[in-house]
């Protein structure tokens, strides 16, 4: 089959080349050249140009009455305004559009080329070309004016009663935290991430927990290391073969008197006790051998999980210094975070109130892009970014402007981030202060609790800790 | 016969490889770019079938792709590898490369009269720096993970980690590396240029008689020159970042079950760098585009081009301006609002100096006695590509709008009717143009018509509509769109758009075959086939080293005495003295 598709089109290929030097014979023939474009050629193309061009148009006003109506209406106070911009621009731009193309065009058919005329030997005019810079000037003069007023006014500090909600991203889902009752979010940390603590709030438990499950981590991975099969072959080796030589080592000293006796007495104290202790060595790694947790691993795989193993003890350092350090003398800080509401899946707002958001991001740059609100902001690791927004219309209300029962506003992800970045979104619902209300007092507060297998020792020891710097707050 | 044409015979190697002559390299870079472009146009009809028509299965797909395309539908992975590397291989390697590489070679010693680049020397390294950039940039799409995915700005911590998509490991290694080669290769060229244009101009060849296409590359090559050597910092700090455990755009990480160690970067510290090279790159693009169509345009009008200072001003203007709006990318980044509205009026300023230049066309054409050849048309096209393109970066360059629009199809439709029709037209128009300058023979006038009238409705097929999906809210780099209710009926235009993506494709055909045949077999080329003014058509048909045979033309005037009434030919060649009386630019 592929040869066969490649037989025609070696074939088409072929035919392509003969029929073009057939052609060319014939024009060669006739004794016409490629550059002599003929009057019958230059009317066509400049008649084209002007059916090109009502085409486009018809086109165009086709796709603005059937997809012109900027998907749904603004649901937001500045999307109002936004909208509004949208609009004064827009008619600008269909003037300047459809003047210039329309001269462009017109000029192209009018003005075709004919053996017996001469173009009209004009260089250049200035009071034309002041025209055209001048009038540009002053109708973007009025753009920007008219767009950094609406800028100003979207980006200005949000009211101190606003609504607070942090959006928070990561690869593929977004997750959004309200204040609880304090009106305050626990001060956050990626160091302190567990299954159980997604956006790494930093509470007692947190701090507690992370260590715990980091702990773990290192046995585990310590485990693998000393229970590596080659690694410990190889030190059963050395040892064996220190104790030989240690034999031989000792017999040629004894031929050596008086060579530094005193030392000699030290080393022979130590060795006895080294002995020991090596021989205690070999039997324990007889019986690891022996154990289920050998594992045998390439040498780069084991580099690798010592990489690893370093990484773990330098992120235990670092929830160890938060522990130590973040908070000193902020008590809150500790608590802030116990009340915060976490929610996936869809997220509520009050109609008519000012929400700020607050974003953060866990691994990638995403973005937080409310189509219907005309509402966009980066969500960036390390830099918490901010939206403020007043959401104008509900849910049930858009849907009745819609005729669409099923309509849902949307957040959804608009920063490439990953393979599943297409489906990265979230539910917004808008609805009544009370209902919203409602449904907040229904989502459960914050709190990280241990998991109930932790050993009880660690645990001890953690809140002994923790209860060691709460004494020094 | 001057003794430059039979000083020796050259090996094939020194001729067809690695010459010094600006003529052959020029064609060198030309070429190249053709092949890239075929790979970089392939990669988009591949993925507009997904877009088209998601979930259904293309057997061309699988033929084509293999396993990133299993039974024939697209995996979302490979996905974001085709529109990453069709972005970068356009932008780069097509219209920076392609463009700027094969031009500024070909004309700038031909027109200002010189024979040959300052340092040829320097000149074929630079080609052989873009060709293995460029071997690189296609290697990378046959490693194990598969190519770059992050787009063509690759913004980190999605491409600083390889945990992150499959497309940020070997492949987007050998991205960083293809384009520091890339920048090498641009910084070579632009220096050349620049020296070249300065030092080397015949006699009488003041700075005002240069022709457009001389100003238009020159400003080119400076902004290249200062802006390129920045995206190397952006490219060697992520490399770092990728390799050596370095944190400068990356912070408070947790990834793979797994907090990092990094502390204190700033991805957003990346993009400042990437766009202030970025930024620039766009007029890269664009004003070579605008030179090669000044130039088109006036000849085939019959009419000096009009304003021409204005149009000299209007570039340096936009030189200037387009090193200073790169924050008009960043405005939904979190950065200060005021720093937004300073980078609102800077690049709302650009849109003055471009109306000029576009006034100014359309006043070159009234009254003109307008030769339709291919190469016109694809200059008539430009200037309406370049206003319908360019009147979008209005809606985008005001902050409060492009919240809403940013990162949407209504830029996917902005730039691409801007680079991806504007720059494009203006590339075919030079290559239509200076075919016969190139390869001493014509291209077929009837298959350029067919080519351009296919291109140019396929063109506003395609991206015209975007316009309409992107402010109904769709996102760009979306692997498919069913998951959103609220796009609706709008979604019914992707079909439409993926036809005509694919019949302009298609359309291409007409081109290449053009294009190979007529090296060939085309019919042989008269010396002044347009009967054009400037230099490069005093030089003999065939290539010779050192451009002319004999000693260098004088020049007497500028390149657009086109209809001028005190002589009785419609063009006045740049060599021809001022005849007694005579009052001459």
């Amino acid at each position: 089959m592929k040869l066969l598709i490649l037989l025609v089109v070696v074939l088409g290929l072929v035919a392509a080349v003969q029929l073009s030097k057939v052609y060319q014979l014939s024009i060669s023939l006739r004794g016409k050249r490629e550059e002599d474009i003929s009057e019958a050629d230059n009317r066509l193309n400049g008649g084209l140009f002007l059916a090109f061009m009502v085409a486009f148009y018809v086109s165009f006003v086709v796709l603005l009455v059937k997809y012109g109506s900027y998907g749904t209406p603004p649901a937001s106070e500045h999307g109002v305004a936004v909208d509004r911009l949208m609009d004064f621009n827009m008619a600008i731009i269909f003037v300047v559009f459809f003047i210039v193309n329309t001269l462009l065009f017109w000029f192209s058919a009018k003005y075709y080329h004919r053996a017996d005329r001469k173009a009209r030997f004009i260089a250049h005019d200035n009071r034309l070309e002041l025209i055209w810079t001048v009038i540009p000037s002053v109708v973007l003069a009025i753009i920007i004016a008219y767009g950094l007023q609406t800028w100003n006014e979207m980006t200005g500090e949000a009211s101190e009663d606003a609504l607070r909600v942090e959006l928070y991203s990561k690869q593929f889902d977004w997750t959004a935290r309200y204040p609880g009752a304090d009106g305050e979010f626990g001060q956050a940390n990626y160091n302190l991430i567990t299954p159980m603590n997604a956006l790494g709030i930093v509470t007692e438990d947190g701090v507690a927990a992370a260590l715990t499950e980091i702990e773990e981590k290192i046995a585990k991975v310590e485990e693998e290391i000393n229970y590596e099969k080659g690694h410990l072959l190889a030190e059963w080796a050395a040892i064996e073969a220190e104790l030989n030589d240690d034999h031989g080592h000792d017999d040629h000293s004894h031929d050596n008197h008086g060579h530094d006796d005193h030392g000699h007495d030290a080393h022979a104290d130590d060795h006895g006790d080294g002995k020991q202790a090596l021989e205690a060595r070999m039997a324990e790694i007889e019986h690891m051998l022996e154990s289920d947790k050998v594992n045998i691993l390439t040498e780069a795989a084991f580099e690798a999980k010592e990489d690893k193993l370093y990484r773990l003890i330098r992120h235990r350092q670092r929830i160890q210094e938060i522990r130590n350090f973040d908070f000193d003398g902020e008590l809150t800080a500790w608590e802030s975070g116990m009340d915060d509401q976490i929610v996936k899946g869809e997220f509520h707002l009050p109609v008519g109130r000012e929400v700020e958001f607050v974003f953060r991001s866990r691994d990638v740059i995403h973005s937080a892009y409310m189509p219907q609100f005309r509402a966009q902001m980066n969500t960036v690791p390390g830099v918490p970014t901010r939206f403020k927004m007043k959401p104008t219309i509900t849910t049930d209300s858009m849907r009745t402007v819609l005729e669409n029962p099923e309509f849902d506003y949307v957040l959804l992800c608009n920063k490439v981030c990953g393979a599943a970045h297409f489906n990265m979104q979230m539910k917004i619902v808008i609805e009544s202060q009370e209902a919203y209300d409602t449904w907040l007092s229904e989502q459960g507060e914050f709190i990280v609790k241990e998991g109930s297998e932790e050993p009880e020792m660690e645990q001890a020891s953690a809140q002994k800790e923790s209860q060691t710097i709460t004494a020094s707050l | 016969m001057g003794a430059q044409a039979h000083h020796h015979e050259e090996s094939f190697v020194s001729k067809y490889v690695f010459s010094h002559d600006h003529k052959m390299i020029s064609k060198q870079f030309l070429v190249t770019a053709i092949v890239m472009g075929i790979v970089a146009v392939m990669l988009s009809v591949f993925f507009r079938l997904q877009l088209g028509w998601p979930g259904e299965s293309f057997a061309i797909l699988e033929t084509f792709l293999g396993k990133w395309a299993p039974g024939g539908v697209l995996d979302r992975n490979a996905y974001l590898a085709l529109v990453t590397i069709h972005g970068t291989i356009m932008v780069f390697f097509v219209l920076t490369g392609g463009l700027s590489g094969t031009f500024s070679n070909l004309l700038i010693p031909l027109q200002i009269g010189a024979r040959d680049m300052a340092s040829g020397f320097l000149n074929m390294l630079s080609y052989w720096f873009f060709f293995f950039s460029s071997v690189i940039m296609i290697l990378s799409l046959f490693t194990e993970g598969g190519a770059a995915s992050g787009g063509w700005t690759v913004y980190p911590p999605l491409s600083a980690l390889p945990q992150a998509m499959p497309g940020s490991g070997m492949g987007m290694t050998l991205w960083l590396i293809s384009m520091v080669l890339f920048v090498v290769s641009s910084l070579l060229g632009g220096l050349n240029y620049v020296v070249t244009i300065i030092n080397l101009r015949t006699k009488g060849m003041s700075m005002t008689r240069l022709p457009l296409t001389i100003w238009a590359f020159m400003v080119t090559a400076i902004l290249g020159v200062l802006s390129f050597p920045v995206l190397v910092s952006a490219v060697v700090l992520l490399l770092m970042d990728r390799t050596m455990g370095t944190a400068f755009y990356l912070s408070d990480i947790f990834i793979g079950g797994e907090a990092l160690d990094v502390t204190g970067g700033s991805p957003i510290l990346y993009q400042h760098l990437f766009w202030f090279l970025g930024h620039p790159e766009v007029y890269i693009v664009l004003l070579p585009a605008l030179g090669i169509s000044s130039e088109v345009i006036a000849t085939n009008a019959r009419k000096p081009i009009f304003g021409y200072k204005a149009m000299v001003g209007s570039l340096l203007g936009i030189g200037f301006l387009s090193f200073i709006v790169w924050g008009h990318h960043m405005f939904v980044t979190g950065m200060n609002p005021f720093l937004g509205s300073v980078f609102v009026f800077t690049t709302l300023l650009i849109a003055i100096p471009s109306a000029v230049k576009a006034f100014n066309y359309i006043t070159t054409l009234w009254q003109g006695n307008i030769r339709f050849t291919p190469a016109m048309l694809f200059s008539i096209g430009l200037v309406s590509t370049f206003v319908t393109g360019g009147l979008t970066g209005i809606i985008l360059a005001d902050s409060a709008l492009d919240v809403n629009v940013h990162d949407t199809y209504f830029v996917v439709a902005h730039f691409h009717i801007v680079m991806g029709m504007s720059a494009i037209f203006g590339m075919l128009a030079g290559i239509y143009h200076w075919f016969p300058k190139m390869f001493g023979r014509m291209m077929n006038t009837k298959l350029g018509f067919a080519h351009f009238w296919v291109t140019i409705v396929c063109g506003y097929g395609v991206f015209f509509p975007m316009h309409f999906v992107g402010i109904a809210g769709a996102p760009r780099r979306y692997y498919e769109y069913s998951n959103f209710d609220f796009l609706g009926s709008v979604m019914d235009l992707q079909p439409l758009i993926s036809t005509f993506a694919i019949v302009g494709a298609i359309g291409q055909l007409f081109f290449l075959f053009n294009f190979f045949y007529s090296i060939f077999y085309g019919q042989k080329s008269v010396q002044n086939p347009w009967m054009s003014n400037t230099l490069e058509w005093t030089t003999p048909v065939r290539h010779v080293h050192g451009n002319w045979d004999g000693p260098l033309p004088e020049v007497h005037r500028w390149a657009y005495d086109y209809s001028n009434p005190v002589h009785d030919a419609d063009f006045v060649p740049q060599t021809t003295p001022a005849l007694s009386g005579e009052e001459v630019h």
